[in-house]
C-alpha cells in the first residue's frame, strides 16, 4: 500500500536537517545527491521568473508583501521547531518556499498582518502541527492563505486588490476575473499572457508562470502530470462552456491564463507531499483541481477558485493513493 | 472494587483534574457550537449547571429504586424534564438569548455530560455526592466554555462580554467567530493544556 519510503544516506546521522527522502514506489533507483534541499532550490530557481515579474509590475507592493511573508514563516519555522525540540530545519529553503509563494498570492495592497497571520497559520497549523515537513495533509501556503481569507475577507477579497491611492497603475483596476464576474468586461489575451493585469503578484503572468514550470517539469522536480491533469481538465470543460454557453468575451484562453490557473498548477499543486504517489494518481489529482476551478469559477460567488481547488483536492489524496495504487512488477491480476 | 471517592474528592475533580471538557472530552457539541461570544456560552454553562444538579439530585434520590436494564431511559427522562425547565425559562425571561441559543437548549438532553454523571456518580452515591459532582462538573464545563469563547470573540470581534477590549483598529478575525474558529480553537487550547499537564506529571516524577 501506499507508504513513503525514507531512505538515508549510509552513515548519515539520525537527526540530520535534510534528510534524502523518496516518496515514490519501488523500484527505488535514485540518485543520492537528491535531498530535500536540492529539490527546494530547484523550485526557488523556478520561482525567479514569477517573482521578477511581481516585483516589476507591481513594485512596491510585491517586495513588501514577499519580505513580510518570507520572514515571518522563517521567525515560524525556527519557533515552531525550537517548541517541538526538532532540530533546526531552516536551511532545507522549505520554509522559505512557503513563505514565497503565499507572499505571491496574497494581494498587493493587503495590509501586514495579513502576511503574518498567514504565515504563522501555514507553518504552525498547516505543517509543524502534522509533525513538520513531509507530514502535512494540505499545502501550507494554501492553508495560511484560506484561514487569512475568510478572517480578513474585506482585503483578501476582489475588492482587496484594488487601492485606487496607489503608486503603481496595476492595482488601480480590478482584477480580469473580478471584472469579468461582476460587469461582464473582458480584458485582452495578450495582457493576461504576459501578465499586465491586476491580481495577486505571483499569479498575473501566464507567460512567467509557464517558463518556471516547465523548467521543474524538466528537472523532474515537479510531476509534469498534474499540471497536464490541471490543464486538460480546464481545456475540457471551458471548451465545454464555450460551446454551450458561449460568453462573450470570455473564452477558454482567457479560463486557462487568468487567475491563479497556471501558478497553483505549477507550483501549488505539485507540493510532492500533499500529492499522490502514482502517475495515474497524479494525473487525477490534476484533473480533480482542474475540475473544481472551472466548477467554482462558473458556479459559485467567488471569481477565483485555485486555492479551495487544491485543498479540496489534498484532502482526497490519501483515498486516491488507495484508490491506483502502484502495480508491482510481476505481480499477477487478481482472480474474480 | 475501589473506595469511592467523597464529596469533596468528586467537587475538585470536575473542575480541573476530571474537566469535562479538556479531560474526558464529553459534551463537546455545545462547546464547539455556542463558543463564538461570551455571553452564549454563559447562558449554556448555566443551563447545562442546573440541568446537570437536578438530574444528578433526582436520581441520587431514586438510585434505590432503579432497574439495570432501564436506568438510561430513567436517566433521559429526569434529564429530558430539567431540560424543559430551561427551555422554557429562557424563553419567558431570555427570549433573544433563546433565539440565539436555538436547538442547543434541548439538545442539552443527549449532553453526554450529564448522563455520564447520573451513571458514573448519582447513581451509585448519596445525595450530597451526587450534588458537589454536580457542581463540580459544571464549573468545570464552565471554564471550558468561557476560555474557548473568550478566545474567540476577543479575536474574532475585539469584544469582550460585548464590550470592547481590542483597539479599534483591530482586525476582525472572522474565521474565529465561524465553525472552523471552534476547531481550531478546542484544538490548540486542548494541546496545551495536555502540554502543562505533561509538564506537571514531569515534575512531580522528579520531586
Amino acid at each position: 500500500m501506499a507508504e513513503k519510503k525514507q531512505e538515508k544516506k549510509p552513515g548519515q546521522a539520525e537527526t540530520s536537517i535534510t534528510p534524502h527522502i523518496q516518496v515514490a514506489f519501488s523500484p527505488h533507483f535514485s540518485d543520492y545527491s537528491l535531498t530535500t534541499q536540492k529539490v527546494m532550490m530547484d523550485v526557488l530557481i523556478a520561482l525567479i521568473p514569477v517573482t521578477g515579474m511581481a516585483i516589476y509590475y507591481f513594485r512596491l507592493y510585491a517586495i513588501k508583501q514577499i519580505l513580510v511573508c518570507l520572514i515571518s514563516c522563517l521567525i515560524a519555522e525556527a519557533i515552531f521547531m525550537k517548541m517541538r525540540k526538532k532540530p533546526f530545519s531552516l536551511f532545507d529553503y522549505s520554509a522559505a518556499i512557503t513563505g514565497l509563494i503565499l507572499g505571491l498570492s496574497l494581494p498587493g495592497p493587503a495590509p501586514w498582518y495579513v502576511g503574518v497571520i498567514g504565515s504563522f497559520v501555514a507553518i504552525g497549523i498547516g505543517k509543524v502541527i502534522f509533525g513538520g515537513l513531509g507530514m502535512n495533509l494540505f499545502n501550507p501556503a494554501m492553508v495560511g492563505r484560506a484561514f487569512v481569507m475568510i478572517s480578513f475577507a474585506g482585503v483578501m477579497a476582489a475588492s482587496g486588490y484594488i487601492d485606487v491611492k496607489g503608486t503603481v497603475d496595476a492595482v488601480s483596476m480590478a482584477t480580469p476575473l473580478n471584472a469579468f464576474k461582476q460587469s461582464g468586461t473582458s480584458t485582452a489575451i495578450l495582457d493576461l499572457f504576459l501578465g499586465f493585469t491586476n491580481g495577486s503578484p505571483g499569479e498575473v503572468s501566464a507567460l512567467a508562470c509557464l517558463l518556471g514550470g516547465i523548467y521543474l517539469c524538466i528537472r523532474k522536480t515537479a510531476s509534469w502530470e498534474i499540471p497536464t491533469g490541471v490543464i486538460i481538465t480546464v481545456i475540457i470543460i471551458g471548451g465545454l462552456s464555450d460551446f454551450l454557453s458561449p460568453q462573450e468575451g470570455w473564452t477558454l484562453f482567457h479560463h486557462l491564463f487568468s487567475g491563479a490557473l497556471l501558478f497553483g498548477a505549477f507550483f501549488i499543486a505539485t507540493d510532492p507531499v500533499t500529492s499522490p504517489l502514482t502517475p495515474r494518481g497524479k494525473f487525477i489529482f490534476g484533473a480533480g483541481i482542474g475540475a473544481f476551478v472551472m466548477l467554482l469559477r462558473l458556479f459559485s460567488g467567488y471569481p477565483e477558485g485555485v486555492m479551495f481547488a487544491v485543498l479540496l483536492m489534498n484532502a482526497v489524496t490519501p483515498l486516491i493513493n488507495r484508490w491506483v495504487p502502484h502495480k508491482t512488477l510481476g505481480e499477477r491480476k487478481k482472480q474474480r | 472494587m475501589a473506595q469511592d471517592p467523597t464529596s469533596f474528592e468528586r467537587f475538585i475533580q470536575g473542575i480541573i483534574p476530571e474537566n469535562p471538557v479538556y479531560r474526558q472530552l464529553l459534551g463537546l457539541c455545545p462547546t464547539l457550537a455556542v463558543t463564538n461570544n461570551m455571553k452564549a456560552a454563559m447562558t449554556m454553562a448555566g443551563a447545562v449547571a442546573f440541568v446537570l444538579f437536578g438530574a444528578n439530585i433526582v436520581i441520587s434520590l431514586i438510585r434505590n429504586l432503579l432497574k439495570p436494564h432501564l436506568r438510561i431511559v430513567i436517566f433521559t427522562l429526569t434529564i429530558a424534564t430539567f431540560v424543559t425547565i430551561v427551555d422554557r425559562f429562557l424563553a419567558a425571561y431570555m427570549y433573544s438569548m433563546s433565539k440565539a441559543l436555538g436547538p442547543y437548549i434541548p439538545l442539552i438532553i443527549v449532553n453526554c455530560i450529564i448522563i455520564a454523571r447520573c451513571e458514573v456518580c448519582a447513581s451509585k452515591q448519596s445525595v450530597i455526592t451526587a450534588g458537589a459532582d454536580a457542581i463540580g462538573q459544571s464549573i468545570g464545563f464552565g471554564l471550558a466554555l468561557a476560555s474557548i469563547a473568550g478566545v474567540r470573540e476577543i479575536l474574532g470581534t475585539g469584544m469582550f462580554f460585548g464590550l470592547r477590549v481590542m483597539p479599534l483598529t483591530w482586525p476582525d478575525w472572522v474565521i474565529m467567530v465561524l465553525p472552523p474558529g471552534a476547531f481550531f480553537t478546542l484544538g490548540l487550547l486542548l494541546g496545551t493544556f495536555n502540554l502543562i499537564e505533561s509538564k506537571m506529571a514531569k515534575n512531580k516524577n522528579k520531586g
